[in-house]
């Protein structure tokens, strides 16, 4: 048994995925999503996505990380076992300065990793798209276009004209096999 | 009367045409994405080749000095090493301070030129930061064993001892470790999210079922989805961004383990951007001894190109200069100053009990790469890897100058000594080498050498506009 996921269409060249992405948007599709073996140039623009929402993770990881230091430092060196050493205050946001700046860069960037990996939720090791016979192929000179069935405005015949219509080849659904 | 006014108002143009400006390009013979994924996969996935093993084996072997030297320090106890009262530090600071530098042109050809667009970075990054990653490893062993009783190594991590004592924070050793620890950690990181989309590639091709389990689970499962690549993009910007200051910063925090000490050589405002300076131009020293061999090796011509060889030279040269320029405004800053105790430590240097180490630097680092002046030379593949074994030997000198000219010559001159290494020291250091060549051989024979995705981004079709510039 299988479902139908989506319509999907190759593009042999960069250009051509950038142009047809314009068209399908205009077209008013909302669930679709462009393929390629790099990021495309102006392709986020051409999809309408917004910026990306990664610098939040940075910034909240940054803003933790110095925190952090400040906290372990105060905490070790100031609270729970005071010692004097080289007439030094005990806590100074001056003199362990380095460590709130360790601190800072290194949970910026875990929280740089992990929100990328959230905001495209992965791991994810399944996905209908890989039933695409040539998927593989988007790894490495192919470009392809997919268009859900979820999407409000998909109609089986229609929709693949359509991607034939915007320079689209080798139109085809993918199905989603179920057990 | 009209002759002369025609004279005076040359014509004028309706448009000005840009001069035509020649790039050369970066990925030569009009080379086709899959040719570039079809080279960078079949490293990974063609069958061992025989000269791997021989290198592997041979690797090992080297390694294994480090695994006796090590064993024999642990299993003996503390004195086998050639330290002494004054030269407490010896060959375990010179090693991890050099281990570490080399590490920093991996990041700077990763992040640095990143922010800089520098597009010529592409075919490089990946085998660049492989070796950060493997540097800071070998660096990471010599403060480890250095503690003496290693099994106490983890009093460096901010936890309480058996006295419930925790480490103390105004200390340049403990910031240190800080500042050691979030380099390789960031330095894995920033590795490792880059290579997601090419184990993508390698899993979509993958044939035997090991490696798609491998190559998969690293993968994540990326679909090279536009939603991917965007957040890809923006993370690896603010990674590269992260970095800068990182780079700059861990360097900055090994020289402070001189620097705040109050020793005559030691204690001076120089030292951050001088051990930068020197940590960038050891690094790039490193990318021209590995990548040269390898480039030749697996036939990467058309990737790695004269053009990518003149760059490294050139920042080589610069970042050489610097390191020359260093040396020379410290030793008028000594004199400049006018502390007699400063004046000695550096007159010491050069022509001390250590004199023949800081001559070997000189030349190595100073007036070697001076030769990249030339275009002749640069274009001399075989000479470049020789000079870039000078750069390296060179700054392996700079640490050994720098860490014991100071400890043996101390203020008085009854505490006065000199240091030698003992064998142990020696199979110790020896063997890191070949510790490094073990990990850099099975990252050519299980990860994408070349980020695939970067390289193709800087070829001409990945261009959407058809070529016109905006």
């Amino acid at each position: 048994m299988d479902i139908k996921y989506a319509a999907a269409a190759t593009f042999s060249s960069a250009s051509d995925l950038y142009d047809a992405a314009g068209k399908i948007r205009e077209a008013g599709y909302t669930k679709w999503e462009c393929f390629s073996p790099i990021p495309v140039h102006g392709l986020d623009g051409q999809m309408g996505y917004s910026r990306s929402k990664v610098p939040c993770f940075t910034l909240g990881g940054g803003v933790t990380g110095f925190f952090t230091g400040m906290l372990i430092v105060w905490f070790m060196n100031a609270f729970d076992y005071p010692l004097i050493v080289g007439g030094k205050p005990y806590f100074s946001p001056i003199y362990p300065f380095p460590v709130f700046y360790e601190l800072t860069i290194l949970f910026a960037a875990f929280g740089t990793l992990f929100g990328m990996f959230f905001l495209n939720r992965l791991p994810r090791h399944n996905h209908p798209v890989f039933e695409h016979p040539n998927f593989g192929k988007t790894g490495d000179d192919q470009y392809m276009i997919v268009i859900e069935v979820e999407d409000p405005k998909f109609d089986d015949d229609d929709t693949q004209d359509f991607l034939r219509n915007v320079g689209g080849d080798d139109v085809q659904i993918i199905r989603e096999p179920i057990d | 009367m009209t002759e002369v006014q025609e004279a005076e108002s040359p014509e004028i143009m309706e448009k000005v045409n840009p001069a035509p400006w020649k790039e050369v390009p970066l990925v030569l013979n009009n080379r086709s994405f899959g040719w570039v994924t079809d080279k960078i996969c079949g490293v990974v996935e063609s069958k061992t080749p025989t000269w791997w093993w021989w290198c592997f084996i041979m690797a090992m072997s080297i390694a294994s000095f480090t695994g006796l030297g090590l064993l024999y320090l642990v299993s003996t106890g503390v004195g086998v090493w050639g330290n002494n009262n004054p030269v407490n530090w010896g060959w375990a600071i010179v090693n991890f301070v050099f281990w570490i530098g080399i590490g920093h042109a991996g990041t700077l050809i990763s992040a640095v030129l990143c922010l800089l667009k520098q597009k010529w970075r592409t075919s490089i990054n990946r085998a660049s930061e492989a070796m950060t990653v493997f540097a800071v490893l070998c660096a990471g062993i010599f403060p480890l064993f250095h503690v003496g009783r290693v099994w106490f190594a983890w009093w460096l991590f901010p936890l309480p001892n058996a006295n419930a004592i925790w480490p103390q924070f105004r200390s340049p050793l403990e910031w240190d470790v800080f500042a050691v620890s979030t380099y390789a950690t960031v330095s894995v990181l920033f590795w490792y999210m880059g290579m997601i989309p090419d184990m993508a590639v390698l899993r979509d091709r993958a044939k035997e079922t090991w490696r798609k389990y491998f190559y998969g689970f690293f993968a994540m499962g990326w679909r090279n989805a536009n939603n991917h690549w965007r957040n890809f993009e923006m993370a690896y910007l603010l990674l590269a961004g992260l970095s800068t200051p990182l780079v700059l910063s861990v360097h900055t925090i090994v020289s402070f383990d001189f620097a705040v000490a109050n020793l005559p050589g030691w204690h001076t405002t120089i030292f951050p951007p001088y051990f930068v300076a020197g940590a960038i131009f050891s690094g790039f020293g490193m990318v021209l001894t590995l990548l040269l061999p390898v480039r030749a090796v697996y036939g990467l011509h058309d990737l790695i190109t004269q053009k990518h060889i003149d760059n490294m030279c050139k920042i080589t040269l610069a970042t050489g200069s610097l390191v020359g320029y260093a040396y020379a405004m410290e030793f008028f800053i000594a004199w400049y100053g006018a502390n007699s105790y400063e004046g000695f430590a550096f007159i010491n240097r050069a022509f001390g009990n250590y004199w023949w180490s800081y001559w070997i630097m000189v030349s190595c680092n100073v007036i070697c790469p001076q030769l990249f002046w030339f275009k002749k030379i640069r274009e001399n593949t075989p000479l470049v890897w020789i000079i870039s074994i000078f750069v390296n030997v060179g700054m392996w000198f700079e640490r050994f100058v720098i860490a014991n000219t100071t400890l043996s010559r101390d203020f008085l001159p009854s505490s006065w000594g000199y240091y030698s290494p003992t064998v142990v020291d020696i199979f110790t250091f020896f063997g890191t080498f070949g510790f490094f060549s073990v990990l850099f051989l099975l990252f050519l024979r299980f990860l994408p050498l070349m980020p695939m995705c970067e390289v193709k981004s800087v070829m001409p079709q990945a261009d959407p506009h058809g070529g016109e510039r905006h």
